[in-house]
């Protein structure tokens, strides 16, 4: 229905856009990356990192602060949406509801990526964790922030409006994730060989996970940005 | 020009004032009856488990209100789509219903569960695959229900709601091979919430009476859930009429409230 | 003399409050209609509806020859809506959410400079984040925004608020300008001295209802 590019171009431009703003107000980089750091270092603090529980509980904790900040960066990505009426001008753009959604899913993946890779940094380090298996890890990252992103957005842009969005997200975010941390941390300790089993199945219930979802958000995304 | 009859949003027949009807009084006293006899053979007439002693009483609970919940669920995952598609107050309330009746017979579930935990295993709780996909599923819908729970414009609060109802049911199945293949690895199976096909003649009468007793009692509620809501609807609507009514009257100098 | 915007009876909630409690409203092409009336009287909401963004809950509403009650998107990115709010990125400057908007829009990022400049948005503005702008060099902006998509049927909330003497001329100039070329202008405003002035008719709502309609300005009616 509209006339002016498909569903691609839009998600090209509104991913575009998301990233292009996010360059300018650096929130991702000057708030929510140091969050996650900080949580890091507050797992450190509350498992000795002595007894080697922390090193046990690694893929874990960092997939838990993975997702504590994925909360965050779709709280920001959304409110910058219900703000000043954009979300009055997104629908009066005639862009295509699917590609606004698939544009803000490229956008947040592509941020998550990137903190989860200057966290896995800080995992080596502050953890001493040795990496092993790395494509299993790099499907695994992808597959899961995919999902992350693709459940997220959902949600993100239904919470975007309400006065209790902050506490609301997590409630709805998290127990859908659920999923998605299991077999992120089962996949991770596979592959960093703490579990003796093949983490490739791990990895296909990710990518199941994310294709369930960016389905699902591409066809809610109109009724979302209508009526919700 | 001014004044134009606008047709009520709703031209009702006169409203019922309660949620009963002999339809339900019916059903009712059929889901007494069932109650009646799962509750005799359950508790005296059947027999202990060879194995799980008195413990398959709880189960003769477990598995009916599970069911009933998943049904509940069901209803709200269909209403849901319905909702989006239709557009109708039908749908809206039918789901809402069902989720709300769904988070209670799930609570039950897992009350249950932790129960049949404890004397079965010592501990209220362990990470056995069911009950902890039941733990995720409560709070989703729990967040379902806090959605609800935010007044709203009622189209916007039904797609709100519509959306969950879609997004949480397909998730069921992937929590539950997600925590199966987790706890898969380190340990069995249980009987806990499966009908062991061994079980002998009153143990099986039990159980499905229990079953029916529990669908029937799901039903009952929904039935009367869904038409407190629809009275809640109606109850605004009235007053919709009445603020339409106000609202025309803001123009005359006469009862101007506002400048 | 075909009408733009055609309402029957049409009611319209917020929420459970019925802001358009019955409205009546024919708009024909080429014309400039003022709406007047008190605060809360249901303009935005009417410019809202006529938009495509707020459904009618009774009544009829054709816009641009399409039926709002059967969908309400076909009309959207025909019309230009000037609101409350800003429809800008805070923190994006001038010319990225020019840009941004006119190709959401399906129009080029060229038809969003000459929008910048025919509000007359200095170039020295345009690399800074519509945050640190002031409220009336914003104002300009959200309107580039909606022209640059170049609507068959403007929509203007208080299009002369926040803006000074300067810019309400132009704001005059572009609205003339606009139904001279074959748009249509539905325009709120509160600035009746200078609103009546700019337009063709005006008619006053209040309580949700058209009032009453005030003839064509002896002075503007120019080409009806």
């Amino acid at each position: 229905m509209s006339q002016g590019g498909g569903v691609l171009s839009d998600a090209l431009l509104v991913a575009r856009k998301d990233l292009l703003l996010e360059r300018r107000a650096k929130i991702g980089l000057g708030q929510v990356l140091p969050f996650a750091i900080l949580v890091l270092l507050l797992f450190a603090f509350a498992l000795d990192p002595d007894r080697g529980i922390l090193k046990l509980a690694t893929p874990g904790l960092f997939w838990v602060t993975v997702l504590f900040s994925a909360v965050l960066t779709l709280q920001r990505s959304f409110a910058l949406e219900a703000e000043d009426g954009i979300l009055e001008a997104l629908r009066l753009s005639g862009m295509s509801p699917a590609g606004i959604y698939l544009g803000k899913v490229t956008a947040l993946t592509i941020e998550l990526l990137l903190l989860e890779a200057v966290l896995v940094l800080g995992v080596a380090v502050l953890y001493d964790t040795k990496f092993l298996g790395i494509p299993l890890l790099f499907a695994i990252a992808l597959l899961a922030t995919l999902g992350i992103a693709g459940a997220g957005a959902v949600y993100g842009a239904l919470a975007a409006r309400l006065r209790s969005r902050e506490t609301l997200l997590p409630l709805l975010l998290l127990p859908l994730l659920a999923p998605v941390l299991i077999a992120a941390t089962r996949g991770c300790e596979v592959s960093l060989e703490r579990e003796a089993m093949s983490g490739w199945p791990w990895a296909a219930l990710l990518g199941i996970f994310a294709l369930v979802y960016l389905t699902l958000g591409s066809f809610l995304f109109r009724p979302l940005l209508e009526d919700a | 020009m001014t004044t134009t009859k606008t047709q009520s949003a709703s031209n009702l027949s006169p409203a019922p004032t309660g949620t009963g009807s002999r339809g339900t009084r019916v059903l009712g006293g059929f889901a007494l009856v069932f109650l009646v006899i799962a509750v005799a053979y359950g508790l005296f007439i059947s027999p202990a488990d060879a194995q799980l002693g008195n413990t398959i009483r709880i189960i003769y609970m477990h598995v009916p209100t599970v069911m009933a919940a998943y049904m509940a669920f069901i209803i709200t995952a269909v209403s849901s789509g319905m909702y989006l598609w239709k557009r109708t107050e039908f749908w809206d309330l039918l789901g809402s219903s069902g989720a709300e009746i769904g988070v209670l017979f799930f609570a039950v579930t897992i009350v249950d569960g932790a129960l049949w935990g404890k004397v079965t295993w010592g501990v209220f709780w362990r990470w056995e695959p069911r009950l902890t996909t039941s733990a995720v599923l409560l709070i989703m819908y729990i967040g379902y229900l806090a959605v609800r729970a935010i007044p709203a414009d009622p189209r916007t609060r039904a797609t709100r709601c519509a959306i969950i109802g879609i997004v949480a049911i397909v998730n069921v199945p992937i929590v539950h091979k997600a925590v199966d293949w987790w706890r898969g690895l380190h340990q069995g199976k249980t009987v806990l919430g499966t009908i062991d096909p061994e079980m002998g003649g009153t143990q099986l009468f039990a159980m499905y009476s229990a079953l029916i007793a529990g669908l029937l009692v799901c039903v009952w509620l929904l039935i009367h859930r869904f038409r407190a809501g629809f009275l809640a609807e109606r109850a605004s609507d009235l007053g919709l009429d009445q603020a339409l009514e106000e609202r025309r009257l803001e123009s005359s100098p006469a009862t101007g409230e506002d400048a | 003399m075909s009408a733009i915007v055609h309402l029957r009876s049409a009611v319209a909630l917020i929420g459970r409050f019925p802001a358009l409690a019955g409205v009546d409203l024919d708009v024909h092409s080429g014309e400039i209609l003022l709406l007047r009336g008190p605060n809360g009287a249901g303009k935005t909401t009417l410019l809202g509806v006529c938009a495509g963004l707020i459904g009618l809950t009774t009544g009829e509403a054709l816009v641009l020859g399409e039926d709002l009650t059967t969908n309400r998107r076909a009309v959207r990115r025909r019309v230009g809506l000037l609101g409350h709010d800003s429809f800008l990125y805070q923190d994006l400057s001038v010319v990225e959410n020019l840009d941004f908007w006119s190709r959401a829009a399906a129009a080029t990022v060229a038809d969003g400079r000459a929008a910048l400049d025919r509000l007359g948005v200095a170039s020295r503005l345009f690399e800074l984040p519509v945050h640190s702008l002031s409220a009336g060099q914003r104002r300009r902006v959200s309107f580039a925004a909606m022209i640059c998509r170049r609507p068959e049927l403007w929509l203007l909330d208080e299009p002369h608020a926040g803006l000074d003497s300067a810019g309400r001329d132009l704001v005059d100039g572009l609205m003339a300008e606009a139904a001279t070329s074959g748009a249509t202008v539905l325009f709120a405003s509160h600035e009746l001295d200078r609103a009546e002035h700019v337009a063709h008719r005006s008619v006053t709502i209040s309580g949700g209802v058209i009032l009453d309609e005030t003839p064509p300005s002896s002075e503007t009616r120019a080409d009806l």
